[in-house]
């Protein structure tokens, strides 16, 4: 009997293409307890390794005595600075162009920074030897305070820096500073100052935070003698780069060494660089042949991996009395620690900060950023943004609101006056961004209607005549725009190498498919989403796709998964392998059906024969046609690989609406209402797209209600456990509203934008301008984060607000 | 180190070990019984990415030791599913998209599981409050608490339809 006909329907539904909210690939594994992440892996004779770090912020090494570490049972080895220093690994270079101490080489530039490693059979004995370590430091005075670095008698931090007055960005003006770098047209923008009816100006502090990911960093180093060959496991958002960084430090060839980031429990930018403990870890297991395992605790990774922001920034902007901007100005100095380990293309040193003009069309604008060291950990990385954007929309988000105010302009209305228009598109941003395409106009009002704003307002301005009323009413409104993907090669690169990314798909004799890819999934996704990429474009069943990531044996070079990079980019990549296979399998159709390709018609999964439907062959048909006998002329197999260079950066934009209610009394804040409609362009899994939208503003509502690493004076750390770092549990965090509208990316392949960091980004200003919306009345402006309950107390004393 | 015999109930298997006093039931599981899913994300009770059934209680693994289980009855995430089949609550987070990185996940199932014992028909509120020992980076609780929902009202089906 003859399988039923199905009808392109139900053949559609069956690939679980583009569009489709089709269940992830990867929670079999997760729900039974089978993921495998880097403390999962145990190899035979596995030796663990644990680290020495300094107690204070800085410091002299005067001796470091490790006897009675040695002395104990089951210790391997004890490390410091003066063994790495015979194979020159004592020092390593940043991504930044810095180079960063691996074990602290005479000087301690922050607290818990690395000073030993001690090797042993387990992780108890070697957290024993670490107590038995004994380090004796000379006190240096510490310098915190970015601006205090940069006085002309501040301690000079950076000896190892001395007489170096060329940095990899430009001269070095004082010993603490790093680089300045503007973007921009400084002598346009004074014009515009020079003349313009209105200007304000605003100083705001985004506070350094840590992306703090459920899983810290680790790795199983693991060094064959006999083969010479190094293979690690390594909680890396960027696999194959470091593979390059470790061959160049080790000396391995590349060819030998094999990087795999196995499941990772969430990355948010932490898991980009190459921290000492993994240097450290490979270099015991090539000097002890035997497999050495490295799991960071959780406060050594709050105090000691990758930060973010610490941005301390002053924006102004010029405008015509009503409200028509014209000119931005931004000068920020940031903090970037005691070494310059930001992680962001090599040109640019402040990432792409300069995104700064926002959704707005200002015709003159200039920005300059001023890296400066202090005894800080190092790091700068993008916390689920991209590079520098969130810093750069909350600095433009707020301007906005800060000039709305002055003016007094509703904040929706002064947003109207100055979004770029849908016909401005492809627009040209005065610092030189081409952003792709965008209609803020119409999700604007979308929002508006959705929340109605004008009885918000009512409600609002109610509130405020009653003195009565036990809350102060805030509404917060964002309408942002990312920059993210990159990117251009001829624009961006780390350590030298583009920001390409790549696809390798074969397409087995069967129909069913392996793709393998440059990226590493940490949640997003990858398995299922790319699937359904290759699925639309070749007719295969997703369910019958393979994805595989990670390893840098297996997969194509690709510059890993950060900066929303992994669809605009990897996304590209996949589709433009695919279409190099749907060329050939054109060509095999035709021959298989003896008619030409100009004959053959694409549909769902099948090439047809134009005119005579019941002439076809499926994707499987070719595919086992591609084994057997290909045509004339072509080669048997049928697979494809894609390095993508992308012709630009995507825009994803978003507009959010907020609603606060805070409590006069007690300063406690509720989010009433978050509505955030997100336009990612074409929506690959809507359901993934939400659950990551849920996700990212819920990290938002952390760093802006809560997150933040206090230090004291001497250098402390003081909240670096999840007893005092904010990581929000069900009960604070709000419930979240979404929606969306698409407009797709005019230049990629499939028009996606890249979604997942965009909550992030949009979200905190949001809750920023909404909390200071609660205050406006008052004559309050910006109020810097964290909103904390004592915070907003205090300002509520500050302003007289009586309950 | 002083060593001593532990006897468990380890996911309905009878177990005998010896065991290093100050060994964490985390390690234990981890890398002596080769139970994974339970993972460790903060030691100090705060994350409940290592949540397992003790007793018929929800007890953070990081900060108990293994010789505290002697005589207990311990399971794991790997122990939910029975004959290959799922346990609701993994249907559930599967089916709901409660779970991204999935490394909290073990722990959230192991407290949904125990919560929709203490309270098999709970609110949204009730749920929030349930589930509020277990730290999520990735979903922003949403889908999680949906998929909770959605575990209590196949338990209730489960249970009335062998009633």
């Amino acid at each position: 009997m003859n399988a039923p006909v199905k009808t392109p329907e139900e053949r559609q539904a069956e690939l679980q293409g583009m569009g489709d909210s089709r269940l992830r690939k990867e929670d079999a594994r997760f729900i039974q307890g089978k993921g495998q992440y880097c403390d999962d892996i145990k190899l035979p004779g596995m030796l663990h390794m644990d680290i020495v770090r300094s107690p204070i912020a800085h410091g002299r090494i005067k001796n470091i005595k490790k006897d009675d570490a040695l002395a104990i049972p089951g210790v391997h080895a004890v490390l410091t600075a003066d063994d790495l220093k015979p194979l020159n690994l004592h020092w390593m270079p940043t991504l930044a162009g810095d180079v960063a101490a691996v074990l602290a080489d005479e000087k301690v530039h922050f607290q818990m920074q690395e000073v030993a490693i001690v090797i042993a059979d387990d992780r108890y004995i070697a957290a024993d030897g670490v107590e038995a370590v004994e380090v004796e430091y000379e006190e240096l005075p510490v310098v915190m305070d970015p601006y205090a670095a940069l006085e002309a008698d501040a301690p000079v931090l950076r000896e190892d820096l001395a007489g170096k007055n060329e940095g990899a960005h430009g001269p070095r003006e004082h010993h603490n500073h790093i680089f300045t770098w503007e973007a921009g047209d400084k002598s346009a923008a004074d014009d515009v100052f020079a003349s313009a009816p209105v200007t304000v100006s605003q100083h705001m502090l985004y506070p350094r935070v840590h992306p703090c990911p459920l899983e810290t960093c680790g790795c199983v180093a693991s060094f064959d003698p006999i083969k010479g060959e190094l293979t690690t496991w390594m909680t890396s958002q960027a696999p194959h780069v470091v593979r390059t960084v470790v061959s160049m430090l080790s000396g391995v060839p590349e060819s030998k060494v094999r990087i795999i980031s196995p499941d990772i429990g969430g990355g948010f930018g932490n898991k980009v660089g190459v921290y000492p403990g993994y240097v450290c870890a490979i270099v015991s297991s090539i000097v002890l042949g035997k497999p050495v395992k490295w799991s960071e605790d959780r406060i050594e990774n709050i105090s000691s991996t990758a930060f973010a922001r610490d941005y301390h920034m002053d924006g102004h902007l010029a405008a015509t009395e009503d409200g028509k901007i014209l000119g931005l100005k931004v000068d920020v100095v940031a903090d970037h620690g005691a070494f310059d380990a930001c992680a962001d293309p090599t040109k640019f040193p402040a990432g792409l900060f300069h995104i700064c003009s926002g959704s707005y069309d200002i015709s003159a604008a200039h920005c300059s950023v001023k890296g400066v060291y202090t005894n800080k950990a190092p790091g700068g990385v993008a916390y689920r943004c991209s590079f520098r954007v969130t810093e750069a929309v909350y600095l433009i988000e707020r301007m906005v609101d800060v000039l709305a105010q002055k003016l007094d302009i509703d904040k929706a209305e002064i947003r109207r006056k100055n979004l770029i228009r849908k016909d401005q598109f492809p627009y040209t941003s005065p610092f030189g961004f081409e952003y792709d395409s965008g209609d803020y106009h119409t999700a604007l009002e979308k929002v508006l209607d959705a929340v109605d704003y004008k009885a918000l307002r009512a409600e609002q301005q109610e509130k405020r005549n009653d003195p009565n009323s036990p809350t102060l009413m805030g509404i917060g409104l964002v309408t942002f725009t990312e920059v993210v993907g990159a990117g251009p090669t001829k624009m961006c690169d780390i350590l030298g190498v583009g920001m390409f990314d790549s696809c390798e798909i074969r397409i087995h004799p069967t129909g069913s498919a392996i793709a393998r890819m440059g990226t590493i999934t940490q949640g997003q996704g990858h398995q299922t989403t790319y699937a359904q990429i290759i699925a639309s474009e070749l007719g295969i069943p997703s369910e019958v796709i393979q994805i595989e990531e990670g390893d840098t044996s297996t997969a194509p070079y690709g510059l890993g998964t950060y900066g929303s990079r992994s669809t605009p980019v990897a996304g590209a990549a996949i589709a433009m392998a695919a279409r190099k296979i749907h060329a050939k399998a054109k060509k095999i159709a035709a021959h298989l059906l003896e008619v030409s390709e100009s004959d053959l018609d694409w549909e769902i999964d099948r090439f047809k024969v134009r005119g005579n439907e019941d002439q076809f062959k499926t994707m499987a048909d070719i595919a086992f046609a591609a084994y057997q006998q290909p045509p004339e002329g072509l080669e048997p197999g049928l697979e494809a690989v894609h390095y993508y260079d992308p012709p630009n950066f995507t825009y994803p934009f978003g507009i959010y609406l907020c609603v606060v209610d805070i409590d006069k009394g007690t300063g406690e804040s509720s989010i009433r209402r978050f509505y955030a409609l997100d336009d990612c362009g074409t929506r690959i899994n809507p359901m993934i797209i939400d659950g990551q939208i849920h996700g990212g503003l819920t990290e938002g509502f952390a760093v802006a209600m809560g997150q933040q690493m206090p230090f004291d004076e001497q250098g402390n750390l003081l909240g670096n456990t999840l007893m005092d770092y904010f990581l929000p549990t069900a009960v604070e965090t709000p419930a979240w509203e979404t929606d969306y509208t698409v407009t797709p990316s005019p230049h990629h392949p499939i028009g996606a934008k890249g979604v997942a960091e965009s909550p992030h980004v949009g979200s905190i200003p949001t809750f920023t301008s909404a909390v200071v919306d609660a205050f406006a009345h008052l004559g309050v402006s910006h109020i810097d984060m964290p909103h904390t309950s004592y915070r907003i107390w205090k300002k509520l004393k500050e302003e007289g607000v009586q309950l | 180190m002083a060593k001593q015999i532990v006897k468990m109930t380890l996911n309905g298997q009878q177990v005998e070990q010896l065991v290093d006093s100050r060994t964490l039931l985390v390690h234990f599981l981890r890398e002596q019984m080769n139970l994974t899913g339970a993972h460790i994300g903060c030691e100090t009770s705060q994350c409940g990415a290592c949540t397992v059934d003790i007793d018929g209680e929800s007890v953070k693994a990081c900060t108990h030791l293994a010789v505290q289980c002697d005589g207990s009855d311990v399971k794991t995430v790997e122990g939910l599913a029975e004959n290959g089949v799922l346990h609701p609550v993994q249907e559930a987070f599967y089916e709901e998209h409660g779970l991204q990185c999935g490394y909290c996940t073990p722990g959230m199932l192991m407290r949904s599981y125990r919560f929709l014992q203490e309270n098999p028909n709970p609110t949204e509120d009730e749920i929030r409050t349930g589930i509020s020992g277990n730290l999520c980076r990735c979903t922003g609780y949403q889908n999680i608490i949906k998929a909770v929902q959605s575990a209590a009202t196949k338990l209730q089906d489960k249970e009335t339809a062998s009633a």
